[in-house]
């Protein structure tokens, strides 16, 4: 073996300056080098389709052993609504004092779980696909992305089931349902930039993925997701900060604005106050903030 | 060591860019790379010894047990258009190490890499998922690697018909936790391979499927060599560097050894090795199970 020692690389000394020269001379660039932003999110728009399909692949994938396969996308959302209004509407028959008790609590329930799956899955999404990023070239974003776009999609299955929950209960068909597009759209770039935020993180700390479960479930209580926070704040007992943080909650601010669009007896002067400016900032800092974040580190992603 | 500088001299003709002036495509200058393990050493794994090593990541990596591990030497070559490449060496001599920082995916310690375009690793196994048809994971690892959607349409039949996985039924319908390992690699070789590349990077590829699998994937191999710049190998079977390369680096304890023409190399390698009877075929299958190096990969 001690052969094997006895490699000096005399030659390599008096390349050394001819080989970057050489490199600079043909126009090669450092490989794993980071992109610009607007590199990043060229390359990013050039994955679009890699994104959807990654999305949809992973949510088919999740049922497909089961007999009844995709029929669960359905049937899951809609057996959680049913425990729900087991525990809440028979067992405790605890209304809060809220009118249409049980839409109230599946809407919450259902867009919380959305905001609350697509952080867990961004936590993971590099942590968890190690293979990949440390496979394939692609701007890593689209892993985060892919994960909250597939909740999305999740969500979506919710809905239809929320809805039949919803005719079942009485709450009339009314236009303002329509603004259940522009709430998603925003609760959807909030999800997709905290996801971000939570992959960089858990990219270089992954015990994250072990605390998050108790931070989510915190955070849960008190969104307002059983309760409403309207009851809460109207009673005057409470510190002004106290009001003004749990009215602007993010996820309190989107479960209440899906609350207003499809529940004809949620009024809109339950919201908090500027609830629109409110959804509208945190999906802007969140999802740009997010980005930009997650951008820092993208050479450093899947390595040591 | 003459050998070595008057090898990189001379190739300028040999390549199939002709007489014109070599283009290089890789350029390693003076390469180091060095993996970090946690959790090893002394207080290995307790609670203690895990917060230790938190709060004083970065001044005291030794006294927290992290070990440090000199994956790659200073390694320094130039590849050019038209080459392929073998890389060569025992198990954990910085092969993979080399051919991942090559593609961009590991840090360099010391060093740079220069390379045209982007280097690609010929695998896209991780994207693919066992839950879904044949046909969505030609789909899905066609798009992870960067196809278009229209180019994956028109590559399709070709992608299918090239990994044979419909000579025996319609397989490529079904998901592909039914497929046999063979059959499975020889899929995922297939999309791999679809795609052209300025630079190929493939590591221990060559060894998947029945022999007339294997005589396919060089054959395709030669042909993105036509189309793609460069393409290094690693293999631990001599017999297809011999088949595929015409120049072979061999890299031992993450050291540059030798850097020539295959024949040249290879001699050496096998006297090094004890490998002197040429029996290729018996080495491979007796290396391959413990083909990958201690080194994460």
């Amino acid at each position: 073996m001690s052969q094997v020692l006895h490699t000096p690389p005399p030659i390599q000394a008096t390349a050394d300056d001819d080989l970057a020269a050489l490199a600079a001379r043909h126009g090669l660039s450092v490989s794993g080098a980071r992109p610009t932003v607007p590199q990043y999110v060229r390359q990013l728009w050039a994955r679009r389709h890699f994104i959807t399909a990654f999305a949809t692949a992973k949510l088919t994938a999740q049922y497909s052993e089961a007999k009844l396969g995709q029929v669960w996308q359905v049937m899951t959302p809609l057996l959680n609504a049913a425990v729900y209004y087991f525990i809440f509407g028979v067992l405790l028959n605890t209304k809060h004092g809220v009118p249409d008790y049980i839409p109230f609590l599946v809407t919450g329930v259902f867009i919380w779980t959305f905001t609350q799956s697509s952080i867990m899955a961004g936590t993971r999404a590099i942590s968890g696909n190690l293979g990949l990023v440390r496979a394939l070239h692609f701007p890593r974003a689209a892993l985060p992305i892919s994960f909250a776009l597939q909740q999305l999609q999740q969500l979506l299955f919710s809905m239809a089931a929320l809805i039949v929950i919803l005719l079942c209960f009485g709450v009339p068909v009314a236009a303002s349902w329509l603004l259940v597009l522009p709430v998603l759209l925003l609760q959807f770039v909030f999800n997709a930039g905290v996801s971000m935020v939570m992959a960089r993180m858990g990219a270089k700390t992954p015990d994250i993925a072990q605390l998050m479960p108790f931070l989510l479930r915190t955070w849960m209580y008190v969104s307002g997701v059983m309760w409403s926070i309207d009851k809460l704040t109207k009673k005057d007992n409470l510190p002004h900060v106290v009001t003004v943080l749990l009215q602007s909650n993010p996820a309190a601010v989107y479960i209440d604005l899906m609350r207003y669009a499809l529940i004809d007896s949620f009024h809109s002067r339950q919201l908090p106050p500027h609830v629109w400016a409110t959804a509208t900032g945190w999906a802007l800092l969140a999802g740009i903030g997010g980005f930009i974040y997650f951008w820092k580190a993208e050479e450093t992603y899947g390595r040591g | 060591m003459a050998e070595q500088t008057e090898y990189t001299a001379h190739t300028g003709g040999t390549g199939p860019s002709g007489p014109t002036e070599q283009i290089p495509t890789v350029i390693a200058d003076r390469v180091d790379i060095v993996y970090r393990v946690n959790g090893t050493g002394a207080g290995r794994g307790t609670a203690t010894a895990a917060l230790n090593r938190m709060l004083r990541r970065k001044q005291a990596e030794k006294a927290a047990g992290v070990r440090r591990v000199h994956a790659v030497k200073r390694v320094s070559f130039v590849a050019y258009k038209g080459e392929a490449i073998g890389l060569i060496g025992t198990n954990g001599s910085g092969k993979s190490t080399l051919l991942k920082a090559v593609a961009g995916l590991l840090p360099v310690e010391n060093g740079h890499i220069y390379t045209d375009g982007q280097p690609s690793l010929l695998g896209v196994n991780a994207a693919l998922m066992n839950d879904l048809t044949g046909e969505r994971n030609v789909h899905l690892g066609g798009l992870a690697m960067g196809m278009s959607r229209e180019q994956i349409k028109e590559r399709y039949q070709d992608i299918v018909d090239f990994s044979g996985i419909n000579e025996k039924g319609d397989f490529i319908t079904l998901p592909m936790r039914t497929y046999s390992s063979g059959m499975a690699a020889r899929l995922r070789f297939s999309i791999a391979a679809a795609k052209d590349h300025d630079v190929l990077l493939i590591d221990e590829a060559l060894a998947t499927g029945d022999r007339s699998f294997q005589k396919r994937s060089e054959e395709r191999i030669r042909e993105l060599r036509q189309h793609a710049g460069t393409v290094f190998l690693v293999s631990h079977n001599n017999k297809s560097i011999r088949d595929t390369c015409e120049r072979v680096l061999w890299l031992e304890r993450g050291e540059l050894r030798m850097d020539g023409p295959t024949e040249d190399v290879l001699k050496e390698y096998e006297a090094f090795t004890g490998d002197k009877s040429d029996k290729p075929a018996k080495k491979a299958a007796a290396k391959n199970p413990a083909a990958k190096g201690p080194l994460p990969s």
